[in-house]
């Protein structure tokens, strides 16, 4: 087989001095694909086969670049729980010495050690930039699935990667999955309770606020631009709606607390309990703090409020059968349900981006855990058991993933698990305790 | 002649009268510079005895300065005390806030913040909605003891600000409580 070059050219805006030249392979096999079955795409992970990278020009800053590149691409694709990364040591043959397309390869050498898929990469350097050729292989149909080459500078390595793997989730899922998403969560590394993001792998945390009070409750808009949080830099619980880009925002600081935002999809509005009429009630707001109308109309504490993802639904906790639980209400009926019966302590709902489920933190024996309940309701799945507290769970963009933080290890920290569950392991470690993930929708950009 | 004698006499007797009442003025005359130190000493009395008084005064003073203060620390230092996941008060919650009215009836004038608190279990967001609660229930109390709703300004902290950072019932207990504080 040759490869030959379709020569659409995609000019894709990085950074605004980063150019990547994405040069489709000649493929005629992109569609029609179910290697994942997302119904359960974690009892049979596909094995998959990640050499070195080729140093085409072979200097030592190349050798380091490739090596990299290909851990990173690695880990990368291990995150997302699909794949099983088969080791090293198994391989039969070397495409970052024998040859990287079609021609050099020889399937049978990768179908014998069991690996399904295959992704063998090419990295040269040329000054401060790099480009890197990546292309991804069905090895018992001996046939390429995708091709991609991307230039940049040497620092966009990482971008790149996730590009490409973007592109191989969107062709073995259908989904685009969440490498262009981040996490924002609370750390009280520096004393104080502080916001941070970090991207979805818990890669370069960065601190948000520098309110040196107390900072909790972060929650994104639908298009990143905006996050919302309560601070006591005045003193008490007041929500701030902050722009990360532009230095812009307003402080919703109404008497007695101003807590839990949660923005309204795909709108510049979000729902958040003020305690003002001396009762906290869940609100709806415009993005610039002025509240639009009144959602909860029940004595006793209604908070935390999450969005279906049409946004024609509002999961939220109240009190008002006399311990928290999560009940569901339709905004333009304005129908009420309860959803959860179970235990005495039912928390921090999040909807998932398909729609279909809610996942909460729900307490048990003086232990929390996460537990997911269907959108209407029904018998609800607890995820996590025996290991600590387990609170605040969030839901990757594409909705395969939670995030949550747990006291497993002690200290509170954030942790990612399967939505069923499985293949849970902490994020990070950064000095502190880590509470309050909210991950991000996956237009993030870079 | 013997007239002459006794005017001679009676004469000397006048001097000697004279004399002695010299000498007695003369004693006094001597004496005057003492007058004013007896002046000053029976002064000095005088004053010794006030100043027991003031003393006394000052004393009574202190003393309910010092019933003041801890009128004042009482009010800051009890804490108003919850049951897990309740705002509602109970009689040993009620005792403690009308002593805190009492103090505020005298106190007429004093700037009140009622923080609501909470133990660590349940949720962040949770808390501070139940901290919220706990600050009104208690400030919802006071006025309707008399006290005017614009004495007292609430804040919640939920489970932020523990006393007690243990993990035990009592730690717990001590942390579910609305603290009071004076601007």
């Amino acid at each position: 087989m040759t490869i030959f070059f379709n020569q659409d050219r995609l000019v894709i805006r990085l950074f605004l001095w980063v150019v990547l030249l994405l040069i489709f392979f000649a493929s005629d096999s992109i569609a029609g694909y179910d290697y994942i079955d997302i119904n359960n795409p974690y009892i049979k992970k596909i094995p998959i086969a990640v050499p070195l990278f080729k140093e085409m020009n072979g200097s030592m800053d190349e050798q380091t670049k490739a090596r990299e590149a290909s851990v990173l691409l690695s880990d990368t694709l291990e995150f997302t729980g699909y794949f099983k990364m088969i080791d090293h040591g198994a391989f039969l043959e070397h495409p970052e010495k024998q040859g990287i397309s079609e021609t050099a390869i020889n399937f049978k050498n990768w179908t014998v050690i069991g690996a399904e898929l295959l992704i063998t990469g090419g990295l040269s350097m040329s000054g401060n930039n790099i480009t890197m050729e990546m292309r991804l292989f069905d090895t018992f149909k001996a046939r390429r699935l995708l091709g991609k080459k991307y230039t940049g500078g040497v620092s966009d390595q990482r971008i790149m990667i996730r590009k490409f793997c973007n592109d191989v989730m969107y062709l073995l899922t259908g989904s685009h999955g969440f490498f262009n998403s981040k996490i924002a969560f609370v750390s009280n590394s520096t004393g104080k309770k502080e916001i941070y993001i970090s991207d979805f792998d818990g890669y370069n945390p960065r601190q948000i606020t520098k309110s040196n009070s107390i900072s909790l409750s972060p929650a994104w808009s639908t298009d990143g631009n905006w996050l919302a949080y309560t601070s006591y830099a005045r003193g008490k619980p007041d929500l701030y709606i902050k722009n990360l880009k532009e230095n812009r925002g307003c402080v919703v600081a109404k008497e007695g607390v101003n807590i839990t935002p949660a923005w309204v999809p795909g709108q510049f509005a979000l729902a958040a309990t003020l305690s003002f009429s001396g009762d906290p009630e869940i609100y709806m707001l415009t993005g610039d703090g002025k509240v639009i109308k009144r959602v909860t109309r029940n004595w006793g504490i209604d908070v935390s409020p999450s969005f279906s993802p049409d946004g024609r639904k509002m999961a939220f906790v109240s009190k008002r059968s006399g311990n928290p639980q999560i009940y569901s209400k339709d905004l333009s009926s304005e129908q009420e349900k309860r959803l959860t019966f179970q235990g005495k302590n039912n928390t921090t709902p999040s909807w998932s981006p398909k729609g279909d489920k809610i996942v909460y933190s729900s307490m048990e024996d003086g232990q929390f855990n996460v537990c997911m309940i269907g959108a209407d309701g029904g018998e609800p799945k607890q995820l996590t058991s025996s290991a600590g507290d387990n609170e605040s769970p969030t839901w990757s963009p594409d909705g395969s993933l939670i995030a949550f933080c747990s006291t497993r290890e002690g200290v509170s920290r954030i942790y990612v698990m399967t939505s069923y569950g499985t293949e849970q392991r902490r994020l990070f470690s950064m000095p502190g305790e880590q509470t309050n993930p909210k991950w991000s929708s996956n237009n993030m950009g870079n | 002649m013997q007239k002459k004698v006794l005017k001679g006499l009676s004469l000397l007797l006048m001097l000697s009268g004279l004399l002695m009442f010299i000498s007695c003025a003369s004693t006094d005359v001597q004496s005057t510079p003492d007058a004013p130190k007896a002046q000053l000493a029976a002064d000095t009395t005088a004053s010794d005895a006030g100043d027991q008084d003031a003393a006394k005064r000052a004393l009574e003073e202190d003393a309910i300065r010092k019933e003041q203060e801890a009128a004042k620390n009482a009010f800051i230092s009890e804490d108003v005390y919850f049951d897990y996941d309740s705002s509602t008060l109970t009689s040993s919650a009620q005792a403690v806030l009308q002593a805190k009215a009492g103090w505020l009836r005298n106190n007429p004038d004093a700037a009140i913040v009622i923080e609501g608190h909470c133990d660590e279990r349940g949720t962040t967001e949770y808390n501070l909605a139940l901290g919220d609660r706990r600050a009104n229930s208690a400030k919802t109390f006071l006025v309707d003891m008399g006290i005017p709703a614009s004495s007292f300004k609430t804040v919640s902290y939920g489970e932020e600000m523990p006393v007690d950072p243990g993990k035990t019932e009592d730690a717990f207990a001590k942390n579910r409580r609305a603290h009071f504080t004076i601007e």
